[in-house]
């Protein structure tokens, strides 16, 4: 039988993980004034699930893949090449501090000796891998559990933002669900090959943002 | 050559064009170095060439290999595959500049173009690429393509550039991906992606509505222990460390001549030898 009910709770944004601190580059958009409606709302997510999302997607399945095998050989690879993915270093301290998170909640909450296995401060989408490993989940969950947390995670900073009629907004979340299955197969067919071919896609204004956003004395979200 | 002689697959238009250009220089007995391959084909012309204006790293010097890369037809087109191999070889100082903008065209039954361009930067060698920008005219289908590796020791600068159609236009369909890494590990690894073909790249996550975007990597093994720290120049620019012994500076803008004000800025935010 599938292990529906471990895919919901990993990707369910009330596991003590540190999400909640994080809009998901909405709160540098809207300050910059490029998100002021619904639809510039909808289109943000939509362009960060096809690119920052595609990329941990990828990421979580083929960290997944490893755990599954119990392989943790090119795990230094992986980093590494996530790393490559992510211009800005904001962005690449906020993905390790998610991680670190994560872990620490994942070995509370489901100890297992791979969260040790994973380095000082592995990036959250190599630990949301793992986690679905160990909870009995495969690639394809691995990466649709990344992908509904951090777009639902950016979503909900929404009604924190802007003024948003919350109906509104989870009718993008109903609209997005087709375009989040169809980026966790993408993701879960690219993670069995090399670590230099998972996926890349750039978000030129997401990186140019956040280091803005860091450099903000007033500001709701860490990022 | 025309493809239209030689079919390599049935799905390609006729008149698709393929074509494999290859440069290399070396480094002389005399501490200069010169171009030691020069092999143009069909549309990707190789010419030596001398500076077109101030450069980073090499501005003013004559020990250096320069090479430009000039459009022998238009295109690329719809169907057309392009390939350019560069080796830049040890010890020595290449600097590859261009003639003018690529502007990529559809072909028949929208076939899809593509651009393969690979460099290797051996030990100690210097790379210097200021490319012009590529332009995706309405409804091209385009891949560009390109891979950097680069020796640990190794320096190199380099600058792309996309526009959003020509002025005025819709964009057609492209993916811009450069891949750089050092000593076989991933520096910087980044795709560019947008057209009616696909969705979100016109929000506020990606490049919003502007119609231009570009960077410009450098790398120095002198900035293994200190990187440039992160500037967020502009509302639309940034140079940013990466996780190893380079930087990156991204911008996106309006128009072409904002774009490349705005990424030689962040260029000369790097100081000497860099700024120009």
């Amino acid at each position: 039988m599938e292990r529906q009910a471990a895919l919901l709770l990993l990707a369910d944004g009330r596991l003590p993980a540190g999400g909640y601190a994080h809009s998901g580059g909405l709160e540098p958009a809207i300050t910059a004034k490029r998100v002021t409606d619904v639809a510039g709302l909808e289109n943000f997510l939509i362009g960060r699930a096809e690119t920052a999302g595609l990329i941990a997607a990828a990421f979580a399945a083929a960290a997944c893949i490893r755990a599954v095998r119990d392989d943790f050989s090119d795990l230094a690879v992986l980093e590494a090449e996530l790393d490559a993915r992510a211009p800005s270093p904001e962005l690449r301290k906020v993905s390790r501090d998610l991680g670190r998170q994560l872990r620490r909640a994942m070995s509370s909450i489901h100890p297992h000796p791979f969260f040790a296995a994973l380095g000082d401060a592995p990036h959250q989408p190599i630990v949301m891998g793992v986690a679905a490993a160990v909870m009995g989940l495969g690639p394809r969950d691995a990466a649709l559990a990344i992908l509904h947390e951090n777009n639902s995670g950016a979503a909900a900073a929404a009604a924190k933002l802007m003024r948003v009629d919350p109906f509104d907004v989870h009718a993008i979340l109903a609209r997005m669900t087709k375009r989040l299955d169809a980026l966790s197969v993408r993701a879960a067919a690219a993670a069995d090959g090399p670590p230099a071919d998972l996926p890349s896609p750039g978000a030129p204004l997401s990186d140019i943002a956040a280091e803005h956003h860091r450099r903000r004395d007033v500001r709701l979200f860490a990022s | 050559m025309y493809d239209s002689l030689h079919p390599k697959s049935a799905h390609r238009p006729i008149g698709a064009m393929s074509a494999r250009a290859v440069l290399s220089s070396a480094l002389g007995p005399n501490g200069s170095s010169h171009i030691q391959t020069l092999r143009s084909d069909g549309p990707l012309v190789l010419r030596k060439s001398n500076p077109k204006g101030s450069e980073p790293l090499t501005h003013r010097r004559p020990d250096v290999a320069r090479v430009a890369l000039a459009a022998g037809t238009a295109g690329p087109l719809g169907g057309d595959d392009y390939a350019l191999d560069v080796q830049v070889g040890a010890g020595s100082t290449m600097v590859l500049q261009e003639v003018s903008a690529m502007l990529i065209l559809p072909g028949l039954e929208g076939a899809k173009s593509q651009m393969s361009i690979t460099v290797r930067v051996e030990a100690g060698a210097t790379f210097v690429w200021l490319a012009e920008p590529i332009i995706a005219a309405h409804r091209c289908n385009h891949r560009h393509d390109v891979r950097v590796a680069l020796a640990s020791d190794a320096r190199m600068i380099s600058r792309e550039e996309t526009l959003l159609g020509r002025h005025g236009e819709p964009a057609g369909d492209l993916t811009s991906r450069l891949r750089v890494t050092r000593d076989g590990a991933p520096l910087y690894d980044q795709q560019v992606a947008f057209g009616p073909a696909r969705d979100g790249w016109n929000g506020a996550a990606v490049l919003d509505r502007n119609r231009a975007v570009g960077s410009v990597i450098a790398v120095d093994p002198g900035w293994t222990e200190a990187p440039p720290p992160a500037h967020p120049y502009h509302e639309t620019a940034a140079l940013t460390p990466l996780a190893g012994p380079g930087v990156a500076i991204g911008a996106v803008a309006t128009d072409s001549l904002s774009l490349r004000r705005l990424l030689m800025r962040g260029v000369n935010e790097l100081g000497p030898p860099w700024a120009i």
